[in-house]
Formats: structure tokens, sequence, C-alpha cells
């Protein structure tokens, strides 16, 4: 691994940084008022988290492609709820962000709250470790829908008719 | 033509009065909630997301219970809504091959990769009512099965694309603009992109009757179901402040591959050509029904003649809105009293000029006598 000197940020390690954020997003995106306010309560004390926009519904249009692979068309819209907090914690400040489907403002605010709490390095690990039981509920469901669809599946055989 | 009419303020208060009393119904039964029908009744909350072109269970299943189980109310209350809300933007293409599928099924390909898996279907039912469910049974446990590695569902149309048996779709590279008939009314002719969201926006009952006409011999395409699947797929947006994609979640979405009978020209050789169908929700009949009319409305591409109603992109686009259709048909019942006078003079002017040249007529006929 390339040694990074400290304020350099290798192009690399951005990118994971990236792919680690938005799997936290994914599960914050996932779960459910209840869990994310669980999340927050594990992690209190908290420092004040100031709007640096309001909670607000909105709409993004969605997209397939034609075919599954070709050209993209528009395939009708979905609630998104937004919401952006500034954390100021140990001399950092951060802007944490959500953006979830459906209409539900304190959940994307308390996951835009978690956003930033994640990216304050002293945090990091509590953040995912207080996310871990909403990452392992959505595991254990998503793995009980694959058993379940599992047999459902058809096994063919082909029935031998007369000779040969 | 209208005029403003005085008058039925009260009149319509208490209509709509009586019409909260009549969707309550019997006090004695309990209340149905939003819940319920999202979850009971999910197909129905399915179909409202799917031709109101909003995804969103909770808010359809509102819109159902203040629609009293009309759908096309609901639909028609859930575009209304959907005015109210900024546009935030356009999420990234959503990716059907990696979707969380609960449904595969091919009827081209017996052992395709992945295999078919038949998730919670309709199908081989035997279509007897079921009293069990009056009786308010309690259903027992799914089977399961081991999942095991999870082999991927490749596309069916990738399967013979070695060969390029199948036509193959082009994905533009870069930005090319998408049409979106939300921001820019529909214009002919249309390219497939807007038929495309037309069509997924588009009244099934419409689309199913345009797509069983195809069949029947109103613009054949010899059609095969390559493949319909069922399950979730994530969705992302990119926000501007931001700059990477953002998971917003997932969505259920039915997919329809149709694969249809040969095109070639002297520069390609004969090929299957393909129809499209996707929709929010579980609607394969949707799904398989938009599919056909879209390979229907290809007929330019393929230089076909247009002869039927399914191939004609105006006369298919222009239609399959229920909102629209509803509206206009429905806008007369509205009071066309000045309209309807102008009519009975124009009638009643016609007739005393029928009755004269009558009288005329009788009056030379006796002075030829």
């Amino acid at each position: 691994m390339t040694a990074v000197g400290p304020g350099e940020i290798h192009p690399a390690d951005d990118d994971r940084e990236i792919a680690a954020r938005q799997a936290v997003m994914a599960v914050s995106a996932a779960a459910r008022r209840e869990e994310l306010d669980s999340v927050l309560a594990a992690l209190a004390p908290l420092p004040e988290a100031s709007d640096l926009r309001r909670p607000e519904t909105g709409l993004v249009m969605t997209r397939g492609r034609a075919g599954g692979d070709g050209a993209p068309f528009n395939l009708g819209e979905a609630t998104v709820t937004r919401a952006a907090v500034r954390i100021a914690e140990g001399g950092r400040t951060v802007n944490g962000f959500a953006y979830h489907l459906g209409r539900d403002a304190a959940r994307a605010r308390a996951a835009a709250v978690i956003d930033a709490l994640w990216q304050l390095p002293g945090r990091r690990q509590a953040v995912e470790a207080a996310l871990a039981p909403v990452h392992e509920r959505l595991t254990a469901e998503r793995e009980t829908a694959a058993r379940r669809t599992a047999a459902t599946r058809v096994n063919f055989f082909t029935m031998i008719r007369g000779e040969d | 033509m209208y005029v403003a009419v005085k008058g039925g303020e009260a009149a319509i208060d208490n209509a709509h009065r009586l019409l909260a009393h009549a969707r309550r119904g019997d006090p004695a039964i309990p209340e149905i909630s939003p819940e319920q029908i999202g979850g009971q009744l999910k197909l129905a909350a399915d179909r409202v997301m799917a031709e109101g072109s909003l995804y969103d269970r909770d808010l359809a299943a509102l819109a159902i219970k203040q629609a009293r189980g009309d759908l096309v109310e609901a639909i028609f209350l859930v575009r209304a809504y959907r005015t109210t809300l900024p546009r935030f933007g356009y999420s990234e293409p959503v990716d059907t091959a990696a979707m969380a599928v609960e449904r595969r099924i091919s009827a081209t390909y017996k052992d395709l990769p992945g295999g078919q898996v038949l998730g919670p279907t309709f199908d081989y039912t035997h279509r007897l009512i079921d009293f069990l469910l009056a009786a308010g049974a309690t259903p027992p446990e799914p089977a399961e099965a081991a999942a095991g590695e999870g082999e991927p569902m490749a596309r069916v149309t990738d399967l013979l694309d070695g060969e390029d048996l199948i036509e193959r779709e082009v994905a533009p590279d870069g930005d090319m603009p998408v049409g979106d008939l939300t921001r820019e009314p529909l214009d002919f002719p249309a390219e497939r992109d807007l038929r495309l969201q037309a069509l997924a926006r588009g009244d099934e009952g419409f689309l199913l009757a345009l797509g069983y006409s195809t069949q029947r011999g109103y613009g054949r395409t010899h059609p095969f179901v390559g493949e319909v699947r069922y399950g979730e797929v994530a969705v992302e947006f990119v926000p501007e402040e931001l700059g990477f994609a953002v998971p917003l979640g997932t969505i259920d979405v039915t997919e329809c591959q149709m694969i249809n009978q040969f095109k070639g020209s002297a520069e390609v050789p004969p090929q299957f050509t393909r129809g499209y169908g996707l929709v929010f929700g579980q609607s394969e009949r949707k799904a398989m029904a938009m599919s056909l009319v879209d390979r229907a409305l290809r007929a330019r591409d393929f230089g076909e003649e247009v002869t039927a109603p399914a191939q004609d992109e105006e006369f298919v686009l222009a239609h399959c809105d229920n909102v629209q259709a509803t509206g206009f048909v429905e806008h007369l019942k509205l009071p066309h009293y000045v309209d309807f006078q102008a009519e009975l003079d124009l009638v009643r002017r016609m007739r005393a000029e029928y009755a004269a040249r009558r009288g005329e007529a009788s009056e030379m006929k006796e002075a030829a006598e």
C-alpha cells in the first residue's frame, strides 16, 4: 500500500471512503425511524446539530433503461425526503446529509445526523457499531426472503416417452 | 363553453358530508387503515403507484381509502399530490440485473442461468373462491429452501448475445437528454424514451386490450416472454452538494422482456426483436402488456407498415393516460347549459325549415294534382 503523507488524499482512499459512507447511508435508508432513534440514543451525548437545510419532502424521477440495459427513460417519480445538518465537535465541523424514499422528515434528519457523526474519526467506529443491529436485521430479512423464494424454484425434469 | 353558475354550495357541502359518511360505511364494522390497504391490498396500491406515476405505497393506500376503492380516482389524487412537491432531480437508471428477485420465469428457456422461481403468484391457483379467507384463517408459514450462493440471474436477452440472434439495446454514451412528459407536453413522433414513460404510467386496461389486439392480428409481432421478473431494486441519486450516488432505498418493480419475431435487412442478418415493460410494484399483466405495445410501437424503427391501433403512437400515447381520459370523459357531466341551449335553438330552426319545406312540397303536389 502506498504511504500517504499527512494532508494528502489518495484517490483510492477517497473512493473507499465514499463507498463506506454509501454503505452507512444504505443501512440508514432501509432503517425504521425507531431504529435510527435508538442508534442516536446509543451514541449520546451528542453535539448539537444545526439544520443546514430543514427536512423537506420532494420528488426524484426514477429512471429505467429500455430493455434493462439500453437508453435511459423516466419510469415515474418517487417521494423523497432530504435533510442536511452541521455538527461541530473536537475542533471539526462536518455536514451530514440524508436522502430517503418516503415522507418521514424525522427519519431523514436522524440519518443526516448519523452521516455527520460517521464522518468524525473519533465516532466512526461507534456509529458503525450502533448501526450493526439494523444491518443484522436487514440481512436476516433478506436471507429469509431469499430462502422463501428459493422454495418456489422450479426443478424441471423431462419425462421419457416411448422408446429411446 | 362553460358559464359560471351560482348556487348549489350548500348542496355540494352536504354531498361531500354524505360522501364521507358513505366512505366510512357501517360504523359497527371496524374502520380500514391505510396500513391494511398497503399491506393486504398491496396490488391495488401497486397499481395506484404505477399509474399515479408516484412511488409511495403509504400515499397510494391512503388515496385508495379516500377514493373508496375507486383506483382511477385514487390515481387522480396521487397525480394531484405530486404537483405540490418540488423536484429534486433524476435518479440513476435502476439496474434490474441486480434485482433481489422474488419471481422470475421464462417461456423461452427452461434452464436459464439462475433458474426459474415462481414467487408469490396467482398462476396455477384454481381460481375458486376461498371461503377460508372470509373465516380469517391464519396461513401456514412459507416454505424455505437453501438459497445457495445465489447464481446471478443474467438478463435472458444476454444469453444469446454471443450469436447476435437477439437485437441488442444500445446505451448511448454520456448525457443524452432523456425526454420527460411531465416537463414538456408529448409531441409526435415521440421517441422510445417518451413512449416507455407514457406506457409505464398508462392505464393497465387500455394497454392490456391493445397488447391483446396485437396477439389477435392487429399488428402481430409473434411474441415470446423471454423473461418476467419481480423484486426489489436499489435507487440511487446524485445530489449536487455531494457529487456521489446516494442510496435512496429500494423499490419493487416488475420487468418483462418480450422477444418477438425477426427483422433483418440488407445490412443486418435476421434477428429477434424486442419489446420492454417496466412498472412500479408487482404487475405482470401490466408489464407484459406494456412490452407488447412497446414492440408494436417500434413499427417505424423496423419499417413495418402501420395498420393497427397498437402501432399508431399518437393513438396509443394520446389515449393511454387514464387521468386525462377520465377528465375529458367525465367533464361531460359539468354544466353545458348554454351549449345545449344553442343546440336546442339550432335543432328547432332546422325542424322549422324542414316543416316549411314539407309544407311547400305538399302545396306543390296539390297544385300539380
